[in-house]
C-alpha cells in the first residue's frame, strides 16, 4: 500500500509539473470585464456554435481543419557498447488521428546477446485535454523473452512547463498489481541542428516479479544523454552515453540471478520520424 | 486607358534569357487571354489597355525556379498569372477554364466588390470549377486601384495560382504615372502545402532554424547586458512553452522568395528614365510570408492601400501583410540601378528586383536586418513582466478599451528587442490604464452622434485556455502606430496604419449599431488556429443583417501577426483619421493588439472571413459570414 500512496503523490507531482492552469483549465473568464455596476455582461460570441448547420454549396467545406494525421517517431534506435556486454535498444511511438482523438502505439525493448528483454508495447487511446497535454488510456503488454504480462494503462503525455517532454502512466495488471512509468526529456539547443538531449525513464512497481527482474518500489532506470545532429528534421544521427540499471529490490533480484545490475554504455544511434 | 504608351518601356527581356525555363518561355506561346496581348509581355508590366473580357486557362505546368521543380497550378503557364487590367464602370466577363486533369479550381477576386455568387469560394459562392469546365464570372466593376486574384481551392494559391488586377478609375487618376509596374511578391517551394501542415502538426518549429541556442547566447547576453538577464528571459519564454523567435511558421529554409516570379538571382528589372515618376503596385501574393520593402536610396510615396487612394505618405520602408496591396510612387533622379529589396519578416530570405535606366544593370543588395524577437507586448501583456501573476490583472480586460485612446508612443520597443524584459518597466503604460478606468462602453462616443442607440455587442469574453488556445492577451494594446515587430526604431521612416488617411471621406456616415468582438486564437504547439478559442469546424457562422453597420474588433491573443480578410465588403479601419478612414480588404492584426474597423453590410450572401496566412486559414482561422 505504501506504493499506492506513492502513486498518489506522483499524480500530485504531475499536476505540479504540468502546471495547474494547463490541467485544471482555470477559466480566464472569471476576470471582471467591465466597470459598470450592473451584473457582469452576458458573453456572446458572434460565431457561437449553432444548431442550424450551414448548408455549403455542393456540400463543400471551405477549409479542412478536421483532418487526421499519421506520424511515427523512433526516439531511440541505438547500439550500446560496454566491455561487460553490448546491446541494442529501440523506443518509438506512432499515432494516427485528429487534433483531439488519436490512437497511439508505443513500443520499446532491448536486445542483449540474442535475448529480448524490457519489451513493452502499448496501444492507447489519446485525448487532448489541455493546450499541451493528452490523457492516454489502453493496454500494455510486456512481450519479450520473459514471461508475458498484460496491464491496463492510464496516463498523461505532453509538454510540461519549461518545455520538458513528459509522460507518466499508471498501470494495473491482470494479477492486481500496480506500476508506474515516468519518462522525461529535454532538448538543449547547442545550435539549431546540434541538440543535446538528457532523457530518463523510471519504472515503479507495487510488487516484485523476479521472473521479469522486477522489484517492488523503484525498479529500474534507463537514461541517456544524447547529442544529435539534425541533418534534416526527420533524420538525426546521435552519439550518447546511456545508463540502464536496476535499483533497490530489483537490483538484489538481478544480482542474485548473477546478471549485470547496471551499466554505463557508449551509444550511437539514429533518431528519425515521419 | 490613359496610359497606353507605357507598356513597352517596362518590358524586360532579362527574364527570357536567365529565366525560369519552361514557365518563362511559355509566356510567348499562344494560349489564353484572347482579348489582350497579356501573355506576350513581361511580368510586372501593365497591359496596354483595359479589357472587359478575359479568357483564363488554369493548368499545371512544370516550372523550375532556384532548382526547385514544381508542377505549378497557374494561368497560361505563368507564375504569377497575367495582370488583368479592367476599367471601372465596365461589366467584366472572365471565362475561367479548368484544364487541370483531376482537380477542381476556382478564382477569387481579392478585394473586389461583387455579387456573392461571383466571389469564387467553393462551398460559399459556387461549387468550384470541375476539370474540363469553364465558369464565367460576370460582374460590374465599381471600384478602382490595385488588387489581385488567387485560387481558393486545394491550396493552389500556395503553388502559383495568383496574379494582379489593375482597375483604371473612371475619374482621372491622381497617381497616374507613365512608368507603371506591378510588383507581385510570393514564395516558391517544391514542398506541398499538405506536407507543410503534416510537418507542423508534428513539430511546430519544423521550419524554424533561427532559434535561441547555446551558440547565440553570447550575442543575446551582450544585448541584454548580462548572461543572467539573457538566461532569465529564455526561462520566461520556455516556462510559457513558447518561443520568442517564432516569427514565421514557414521560412526561407524551403522558400525562395519571388518578385514577379523571379528568384533573387534572376533579378527582375524595370526600366526608368532618371527624373521621372515611377508607380510601383506592390501585391503580397505569398501564402505565409510578410515582407518588409524598401528601395535603398529612394523615398517611397505611399499613395494607395488595398486599392484605395490615401493621402501620400513619404516612407523609407513599409511592411506588407499577406494579401495586402500598396501603391507607391518613386522618383529616381540618378542614372543608376536601384534595388527593390523585400526581406521576409523573419529575415530568412528576400525577394529582390532592380529598377535601372538600362537593361542588365544590378543595384547593390543590402544586408538583411536582424530578425525580430517577440516580446511580452506580443503576448498581449502590455508591459507586464513574464511570469507576473495574472490574477493581479483582473479587471483590466476591458471590452471597450479604445484603440484610438492608447497611442504607443511611450513604448520603446528597441529595448525589448534586446530580449531583456525588465526594460519594459520603463514603459509608461499609464496612458492606457487611465482610459480604461473611465471607459465603460463610452469609448465609442467619438464615432457616434448623440442620438446613437445603445450598441449591441457580441463579446465572446476572454477566450478559454484550452486545447485550441494557448494564450490570452491580458492587456491588448493599440499597435496601429507601430510599423510592426522588427521595424520599430530601425532608423528609417516605416509606414504604420495610423498614417493611412483616405483621400475621400467614407461613404457611410452612420455609426455602427453593433460591435462584434473576435479574439484571434491558436495553439502553436498543436498547430491549431481559430477565433474565440475554436476552429472553423466547431463554430457557427457570423450572421449579419443586410444594411446594418457593424464594428468588428479584433483582439489578437496569439503572438503572431494575422492578416484578416473579409470578403465582399470593405473594412474601414478606425485609425484615428475620423471620417477619412482607409478602406481596406485585409488588415494586419498585430500580436497582442486590439484594433477595430467598420463594415457596411451591403451585399447579401455567404462570404468568407479568415486569416490570409493560408495554413492558419486551412487549420481553422476561418469563419463563414452570412448576410441576409
Amino acid at each position: 500500500m505504501r506504493y499506492v500512496s506513492l502513486l498518489a503523490a506522483l499524480t500530485g507531482c504531475i499536476t505540479c509539473i504540468t502546471g495547474t492552469p494547463a490541467l485544471a483549465q482555470v477559466p480566464s473568464a472569471t476576470a471582471t470585464t467591465t466597470t459598470t455596476q450592473n451584473t457582469k455582461p452576458a458573453y456572446h460570441a458572434a460565431d457561437a456554435p449553432s444548431s442550424t448547420p450551414v448548408v455549403y454549396l455542393g456540400n463543400m467545406k471551405p477549409v479542412m481543419d478536421h483532418a487526421s494525421y499519421f506520424h511515427g517517431i523512433l526516439d531511440e534506435f541505438e547500439g550500446r557498447y560496454a566491455p561487460g556486454g553490448s546491446d541494442f535498444r529501440w523506443d518509438g511511438e506512432a499515432w494516427y488521428g485528429t487534433d483531439y482523438n488519436r490512437v497511439w502505439l508505443k513500443t520499446e525493448g532491448t536486445l542483449e546477446h540474442g535475448h529480448l528483454h524490457d519489451g513493452d508495447h502499448e496501444l492507447l487511446y489519446s485525448r487532448a485535454i489541455s493546450s499541451y497535454f493528452n490523457v492516454q488510456g489502453g493496454v500494455r503488454a510486456d512481450i519479450d523473452d520473459g514471461p508475458t504480462r498484460t496491464w491496463g494503462a492510464l496516463g498523461v503525455q505532453g509538454l510540461a512547463l519549461y518545455e520538458f517532454e513528459f509522460q507518466a502512466t499508471a498501470y494495473v495488471s491482470d494479477r492486481g498489481r500496480f506500476a508506474t512509468r515516468i519518462e522525461g526529456s529535454y532538448d538543449f539547443l547547442l545550435t539549431n541542428r546540434l541538440i543535446l538531449q538528457p532523457q530518463a525513464e523510471f519504472n515503479l512497481y507495487t510488487k516484485s516479479d523476479p521472473a521479469r527482474q522486477v522489484g517492488a518500489g523503484l525498479s529500474d532506470v534507463d537514461a541517456g544523454l544524447r547529442l544529435r545532429y539534425e541533418v534534416w528534421r526527420k533524420f538525426a544521427p546521435y552519439v550518447a552515453v546511456s545508463y540502464a540499471g536496476y535499483l533497490t529490490q530489483a537490483r538484489r533480484i538481478v544480482h542474485d540471478q548473477h546478471e549485470e545490475t547496471g551499466a554505463l554504455r557508449f551509444t550511437f544511434g539514429i533518431r528519425s520520424w515521419f | 486607358m490613359s496610359n497606353a504608351s507605357r507598356t513597352r518601356d517596362g518590358l524586360t527581356r532579362r527574364r527570357f534569357v536567365t529565366g525560369m525555363g519552361a514557365g518563362g518561355l511559355l509566356a510567348a506561346l499562344p494560349v489564353p487571354a484572347s482579348a489582350s496581348p497579356v501573355t506576350t509581355i513581361a511580368p510586372g508590366t501593365v497591359p496596354a489597355a483595359a479589357s472587359a473580357t478575359w479568357n483564363l486557362h488554369v493548368g499545371r505546368r512544370r516550372i523550375e525556379i532556384d532548382r526547385k521543380v514544381l508542377h505549378a497550378p497557374c494561368i497560361g503557364g505563368n507564375v504569377p498569372g497575367p495582370v488583368l487590367r479592367w476599367q471601372e464602370g465596365d461589366n467584366v466577363t472572365l471565362n475561367v477554364t479548368n484544364t487541370l486533369r483531376d482537380e477542381e479550381t476556382s478564382i477569387h477576386w481579392h478585394g473586389i466588390r461583387l455579387p456573392a455568387n461571383m466571389d469564387g469560394v467553393p462551398g460559399l459562392s459556387f461549387t468550384g470549377i470541375p476539370p474540363g469546365e469553364t465558369f464565367t464570372y460576370r460582374f460590374p466593376v465599381q471600384q478602382s486601384g490595385t488588387y489581385w486574384y488567387h485560387s481558393h481551392s486545394g491550396m493552389q494559391e500556395a503553388q502559383g495560382l495568383y496574379g494582379a488586377i489593375i482597375i483604371d478609375p473612371r475619374r482621372p487618376d491622381p497617381n497616374a504615372c507613365v512608368r507603371d509596374y506591378v510588383v507581385v511578391l510570393s514564395e516558391w517551394t517544391d514542398v506541398s502545402p499538405m506536407d507543410m501542415i503534416n510537418n507542423l502538426k508534428m513539430q511546430d518549429d519544423y521550419y524554424v532554424f533561427r532559434q535561441r541556442t547555446l551558440a547565440s547566447l553570447p550575442h543575446e547576453a551582450r544585448m541584454a547586458g548580462s548572461v543572467g538577464a539573457a538566461l532569465k528571459d529564455r526561462l520566461q519564454w520556455s516556462r510559457m512553452r513558447m518561443a520568442a523567435t517564432d516569427i514565421s511558421d514557414v521560412t526561407g529554409i524551403i522558400y525562395t522568395y519571388l518578385l514577379n516570379g523571379h528568384a533573387p538571382d534572376m533579378n527582375w528589372s524595370g526600366l526608368f528614365t532618371p527624373g521621372e515618376r515611377v508607380r510601383l503596385r506592390f501585391v503580397n501574393a505569398a501564402s505565409m510570408t510578410f515582407f518588409d520593402i524598401r528601395i535603398p536610396g529612394l523615398e517611397m510615396l505611399v499613395v494607395q492601400a488595398d486599392g484605395n487612394d490615401v493621402e501620400p505618405v513619404p516612407v523609407d520602408e513599409f511592411r506588407i501583410g499577406v494579401a495586402e496591396t500598396y501603391d507607391v510612387i518613386i522618383q529616381p533622379r540618378d542614372s543608376r540601378a536601384y534595388t527593390i529589396f523585400a526581406q521576409s519578416e523573419d529575415r530568412t530570405g528576400y525577394a529582390r528586383g532592380t529598377l535601372a535606366p538600362q537593361p542588365g544593370m544590378t543595384g547593390p543588395i543590402p544586408p538583411m536586418d536582424p530578425r525580430p524577437v517577440r516580446t511580452m507586448v506580443d503576448m498581449g501583456m502590455g508591459d507586464m513582466k513574464p511570469g507576473q501573476d495574472m490574477k493581479d490583472m483582473k479587471g483590466m480586460d476591458m471590452p471597450g478599451m479604445s484603440k484610438k485612446d492608447a497611442p504607443m508612443d511611450g513604448m520603446d520597443m528597441s529595448d525589448m528587442d534586446n530580449g531583456n524584459m525588465d526594460h519594459m518597466d520603463h514603459m509608461d503604460h499609464m496612458d492606457h490604464m487611465d482610459h480604461m478606468d473611465h471607459m465603460d462602453h463610452m469609448d465609442h462616443m467619438d464615432h457616434a452622434t448623440p442620438a446613437t442607440p445603445v450598441m449591441e455587442v457580441d463579446d465572446p469574453g476572454p477566450p478559454p485556455i484550452n486545447v485550441e488556445n494557448q494564450n490570452v492577451a491580458r492587456m491588448p494594446v493599440d499597435r496601429l502606430g507601430s510599423p510592426g515587430d522588427g521595424l520599430e526604431d530601425n532608423g528609417r521612416r516605416v509606414l504604420n496604419y495610423r498614417q493611412l488617411r483616405a483621400t475621400r471621406p467614407g461613404t457611410d456616415p452612420r455609426p455602427p449599431s453593433r460591435e462584434i468582438i473576435m479574439h484571434l486564437t491558436g495553439n502553436m504547439e498543436r498547430y491549431i488556429w481559430g477565433f474565440n478559442g475554436r476552429k472553423f469546424s466547431e463554430s457557427g457562422p457570423i450572421r449579419l443583417k443586410l444594411g446594418e453597420r457593424v464594428r468588428f474588433t479584433l483582439i489578437n491573443d496569439t503572438m503572431m501577426e494575422h492578416p484578416i480578410h473579409l470578403h465582399g465588403m470593405w473594412s474601414e479601419l478606425e485609425n484615428g483619421q475620423g471620417d477619412y478612414r482607409p478602406y481596406k480588404h485585409t488588415l494586419i492584426s498585430q500580436p497582442g493588439s486590439r484594433l477595430s474597423y467598420l463594415v457596411t453590410v451591403d451585399v447579401p450572401g455567404m462570404w468568407a472571413y479568415h486569416c490570409h496566412l493560408m495554413l492558419h486559414m486551412e487549420l481553422g482561422m476561418f469563419r463563414t459570414v452570412i448576410v441576409a
